[in-house]
């Protein structure tokens, strides 16, 4: 819930499906005591990045929350095999990580694995609910390069950036979704 | 369980890269509303996790024994990926939970733990009392809580284990500059 003035913004969790993947079963019951006090019915959980894999797409969630680090095959992984183009499932899902690695190497890549938002441990509610609400409210449209498919990574336009254009054959305009924040403060 | 397939998308081409747009699928999971006293769905989500809390310490202990085991696996059977993998995962699980759990201290001393594991150049070449020390620190400040806690001791204990830990880091990876600057580099994440 955000509050606009004297408008408020309000997910309806209940309407929303949420597959959860993390090694941790303790970590594994805190996300789920969160979603489900937000509102959230439909919560899958996985415990591992092949499960959550397939769970992904019997149930076709809306929202992916996952861990990084877990063994074998990590969220890392989980990201790009969801953002696959031309695969068989939705690869615009937005993929919520939840991770202790917070160097700047490691965001890096997992931006380029195709990751929507992070959220580093420890977890709170309100950082939680903050993603959650991003991605549901203010959707970024999707890149696909040769060697890139997933949500726009630049998140702002910077007036004062000089270097070099790094996408060609246009100018590298950039279609919007809408935002329902922006929506919701126009009072439209 | 399948869902309707996502909205129209539009698809921008151009030389050397796409732009893809579709209607917010996500758009009838919001609404407005001017009501007032709605209740707050983050205030609920605290005060649940605070009803879990009776548990937090119990959880605690798995994670410090799961640790100590992996620990008592290397100096048994010595070293090896799977049981280094181990010891790196569970330190990196208490770095993530024990903060949550009421413990960040230990947080801090797992943390640190896990920067000796990922960036030591051989981690077989890493003094064993250092490793020692950071696990013996962790159960601790675990077991002994309340009581070093309140003393100061166990945030002293856990920052002294990272000067400790920096100092050795950067002695051996001063010529792997990409180690060093990720080991001296700030956190970029936003905080949970």
């Amino acid at each position: 819930m955000r509050h606009l003035g004297l408008r408020m913004f309000i997910i309806d969790f209940n309407k929303l499906r949420f597959l959860v993947c993390d090694d941790n079963a303790h970590m594994r019951r805190i996300l789920r005591t969160l979603l489900h006090s937000f509102g959230a019915r439909e919560v899958y959980e996985s415990e591992d990045g092949a499960t959550a894999l397939e769970m992904y797409s019997h149930y076709v969630p809306d929202i992916v929350i996952t861990d990084w680090s877990m063994p074998i095959f990590d969220g890392l992984e989980l990201a790009q095999m969801i953002r696959q183009p031309d695969g068989a499932g939705n690869p615009y899902a937005p993929i919520i990580m939840l991770t202790g690695h917070s160097e700047k190497r490691r965001v890096m890549v997992a931006r380029d694995a195709g990751v929507t938002e992070f959220l580093a441990k420890p977890i709170s509610a309100k950082g939680l609910y903050q993603r959650i609400l991003n991605v549901v409210a203010n959707p970024r449209p999707f890149i696909k390069t040769k060697n890139y498919f997933g949500p726009d990574r630049r998140r702002n336009t910077n007036a004062a950036y000089i270097g070099v254009e790094r996408r060609t054959g246009g100018n590298a305009e950039v279609v919007q979704q809408p935002s329902l924040l922006d929506k919701a403060r126009s009072g439209n | 369980m399948a869902r309707k397939p996502p909205a129209e998308i539009k698809v921008d081409t151009f030389a050397d890269h796409q732009v893809i747009s579709q209607p917010n699928p996500l758009r009838k999971m919001v609404r407005y509303s001017e009501e007032k006293n709605i209740d707050d769905p983050v205030a609920r989500a605290e005060k649940a996790l605070a009803g879990l809390s009776g548990e937090f310490e119990d959880w605690m202990r798995i994670e410090c024994e799961r640790l100590s085991n992996a620990h008592a696996a290397i100096q048994r059977e010595g070293l090896n990926t799977e049981n280094r993998e181990e010891l790196f995962r569970a330190a990196h699980d208490i770095k993530g939970d024990a903060a949550t759990f009421g413990y960040p201290t230990a947080a801090a001393a797992a943390e640190s733990l896990c920067r000796i594991i990922e960036h030591a150049p051989d981690f077989a070449q890493v003094p064993d009392e250092l490793i020692v020390h950071h696990v013996n620190a962790i159960q601790a400040i675990y077991r002994e809580q309340s009581r070093i806690e309140a003393a100061g001791m166990a945030d002293e204990l856990s920052k002294k284990l990272r000067g400790v830990a920096d100092e050795y880091l950067i002695h051996v990876n001063r010529d792997r500059p990409e180690h060093l600057e990720a080991i001296m580099s700030p956190s970029i994440v936003p905080e949970g």
